[in-house]
């Protein structure tokens, strides 16, 4: 367990976190990594672009339906996709009931106890918008992931949560072994939106770790819901990924 | 009103008066609206049938009495078994309320537990506040030498992380940093009291094996020839734990009773208050890490223990709460065979004596049926003791019990020419059991106190075993496990057995033909 290197990405909704992570995943399995990818939004698109397909199997509608989550097996929600990758949706009630962060509580709880993390090198939480309480925080306790990457724009908003997440991950700082890896910027084409994405990394205390140019080969890619390392592996975006997987 | 301070009726009697009869009947027609005694008559019934039990087998979105409590119970039941430990619940007040009471009533004995006190704000802003607050106040009112920490739904639902605020609390010097603040997250929706037995006993073992919560060095395991002995969740704990000791004395082996709740659920009444009384001391559990093995008396109680300690590089042994002649060979065989030492002279003759008392008995209790609910552990021993005395159990039902314990359970009613009727219920409720001894009915009934609902509705003759047993006192003094044990349950079956045969033949010169001094 001790090469088990886990990550966490956050950012404001739809700013391209499922899709920035799962580009530079699938840099990092082209790479030869074995990559295992956590899904923790109740949308669980998390892993679209790898499986080719939504997942319809997730934890929590399979635990559901089977009446508890003990009663569920790894190889019911584990599904490979490119490359190999291994990809696991928690799932979560529909919007306005229930409550989606006990539900990564306990599909995180039921991972680890079924032994999901043996065998990878990596593990990718793919966290939902905003950290809005204490479930969304469960990838980053203690003993889970040890770097948070932010994905953010040069938009006012998506620095405004990028701040808030840094401040959930200092609350966990001095227990764990976590500590903000980075931010990395979208572009959006807004004015000055380097200038701005660094100067907010600075006063973060963190690094702007990847600026990703707008490209539309994204688009194309997400339409046939595939990375754009497998679409189109010679493109320009494809590098900047593999670039920002290093 | 009858009720004057020269003559104090009690309850018993005081509603039976002219006018309290009067009263209710009054209410019960003015207010109630109770249909009509016949189709109640009718239903109740109904309520018998095969058909309503296939309907009441078929449910699917409702538990009827659950034969269970809850993950935070078991954890406070597991901490107050380390010395002068006082277990803190995250969450509210009245979880912890319930379980103080809830032990209070079984064991009649105080049940010192504290909580942080958690109410809206908290639930909004999360418990660190009350989490920092509630750590300096335990630790400077109560003076226990060790804090148990583990959590209520409402401290789980909104995610709240024990390990991360326990820190937090010593950095803002709630507590001592090197003060011991062993934690478990227990999710009163998830499992069962045992489960929260299991979490508890291992997030205690973590703290001092794996370096408390990385705050010191792991410990290196230097292994010497002592056994650990976990005893689980256990109603009977008092004496069980009492008569393990005696038998670990007369093997004379070193060993280390690991969560020893025996002292503080039996304190003398000397005039001295004990919070805290007995229980494994901080050292000693340390020092388990360095044990040859461990024995867990319930396999169920300890299946996640069991594995860490495992992964330790200790032997591991789980048995089902061996309950007889049978099952106490095996635990001494066990502990035997992890020693190297002989089964002491003393104890084979216990078992001479044992074997010789269900011999003497065997007449009536061979062939009897009988139904028991309990925990899974607890039900396995039971059922392998009435097999072994030639006894049928034939409903086995544990709410809390599993895929892996009804296979287990089938595998035992298969080794035995008696199990050929016997069925296992698991997950299943005290509604399930009700049909049950209606359809399919039995002799006796093996269960606690809730039981006496089923023995009312059912006529189903209850013998108290379990927890919790409220409306009996003191049972939990007695073992029933080693060979003494066997014998103190031999007992409390016969008691009940020879109660039904008088309640059975003691109309004058009708069926006393059979009310006998001699039985």
């Amino acid at each position: 367990m001790s090469d088990l290197r886990q990550i966490a990405f956050y950012g404001k909704g739809g700013i391209g976190k499922s899709t920035t992570s799962q580009n530079t995943l699938a840099a990092l399995a082209e790479m030869g990594q074995k990559i295992l990818i956590v899904g923790c939004d109740p949308k669980a698109d998390s892993t679209r672009l790898i499986l080719h397909s939504k997942a319809q199997d997730t934890i929590l509608s399979l635990a559901a339906d089977a009446g508890s989550v003990e009663d569920l097996e790894l190889e019911d929600v584990m599904k490979v996709g490119y490359r190999d990758i291994r990809c696991v949706e928690s799932g979560g009630p529909e919007p306005g009931v229930g409550c989606a962060g006990r539900g990564v509580i306990t599909s995180i709880n039921f991972l680890e106890e079924e032994g999901a993390y043996d065998g990878v090198d990596y593990v990718s939480y793919d966290v939902l918008g905003d950290v809005v309480c204490g479930g969304f925080a469960m990838p980053i306790r203690e003993n889970k992931a040890q770097e948070i990457y932010i994905v953010m724009s040069g938009e006012m908003m998506a620095m405004y949560a990028a701040n808030n997440i840094s401040k959930g991950i200092l609350k966990y700082a001095n227990s764990g072994g976590v500590r903000l890896g980075g931010l990395v910027c979208n572009e959006r084409q807004t004015d000055k939106e380097l200038e701005l994405a660094e100067s907010l990394a600075q006063k973060l205390g963190t690094t702007l770790i990847h600026f990703v140019p707008r490209d539309n080969i994204v688009q194309h890619a997400e339409l046939r819901r595939m990375t754009v390392l497998e679409f189109a592996p010679e493109s320009k975006q494809a590098e900047e990924y593999r670039q920002l997987a290093k | 009103m009858t009720q004057n301070a020269e003559n104090v009726l009690d309850h018993f009697n005081l509603f039976r008066e002219p006018e309290y009869v009067g009263l209710f009947e009054n209410k019960r027609k003015e207010f109630e609206f109770m249909p009509p005694d016949d189709q109640v008559a009718e239903i109740r019934e109904w309520a018998k049938t095969e058909e309503y039990k296939e309907k009441n087998f078929a449910r699917e979105a409702l538990v009827v009495n659950p034969a269970k409590a809850c993950q935070p119970l078991g954890a406070v039941f597991a901490a107050v078994g380390f010395e002068s430990t006082l277990p803190f619940v995250h969450g509210s007040q009245g979880c912890v309320a319930y379980y103080r009471s809830h032990f209070s009533r079984h064991f009649k004995e105080p049940t010192s537990c504290v909580s942080s006190s958690m109410t809206e704000d908290a639930a909004v802003f999360g418990g660190l506040n009350n989490m920092i607050d509630g750590l300096a106040n335990t630790y400077n009112m109560y003076k226990p030498k060790m804090i148990a920490v583990s959590t209520t739904c409402m401290a789980e639902v909104i995610g709240d992380d024990l390990n991360a605020f326990i820190k937090t609390s010593k950095e803002k010097g709630s507590i001592p940093a090197e003060y011991d603040v062993p934690f478990a997250h227990t999710p009163a929706f998830v499992g069962s009291h045992i489960t929260g037995y299991d979490n508890v006993i291992k997030g205690i073992l973590q703290h001092f094996w794996d370096g408390k919560a990385g705050t010191v060095p792991a410990l290196e395991r230097v292994p010497n020839e002592s056994i650990n002995f976990i005893g689980g969740f256990d109603g009977y704990t008092v004496g069980n734990l009492r008569e393990i000791k005696r038998i670990f004395g007369l093997f004379g082996i070193d060993y280390t009773l690991i969560g020893d709740n025996s002292d503080v659920f039996d304190t003398p009444t000397d005039g001295t208050f004990r919070m805290y009384d007995g229980g494994t001391t901080l050292e000693d559990t340390a020092n388990a890490l360095h044990a040859k093995a461990t024995l867990s008396m319930q396999e169920y109680c300890t299946e996640k223990t069991l594995p860490f300690i495992a992964e330790h590089g200790q032997e591991v042994v789980a048995l089902n709460h061996p309950i007889g002649v049978a099952g106490t060979d095996k635990l001494l065989m066990e502990i035997s065979r992890l020693t190297g030492k002989p089964i002491p002279a003393e104890l084979e003759k216990e078992r001479g004596r044992l074997v010789d008392a269900i011999a003497d008995s065997t007449a009536h209790i061979h062939g009897q049926k009988f139904a028991i609910y309990g925990d899974p552990d607890l039900c396995y021993g039971l059922a392998a003791f009435l097999l072994e005395l030639g006894a049928e159990p034939t409903h086995v039902l544990a709410t809390n019990g599993g895929k892996n314990w009804a296979a287990k359970m089938q595998e035992l009613f298969d080794a035995s020419p008696f199990g050929k009727n016997c069925k296992v219920y698991a997950g299943k409720d005290l509604w399930h059991m009700r049909s049950l001894l209606f359809t399919d009915p039995v002799d006796f009934l093996i269960g606690n106190t809730y039981g006496k609902y089923l023995e009312r509705d059912t006529g189903t003759p209850l013998i108290r075993i379990g927890f919790p047993i409220f409306d009996r006192h003191h049972k939990h003094r007695y073992p029933v496990w080693g060979y003494q044990g066997g014998l103190n349950v031999l007992v409390w079956i016969l008691d009940r057995i020879f109660e039904a045969i008088d309640a059975n033949s003691n109309i004058p010169a009708k069926t006393d033909y059979s009310f006998d001094i001699i039985r």
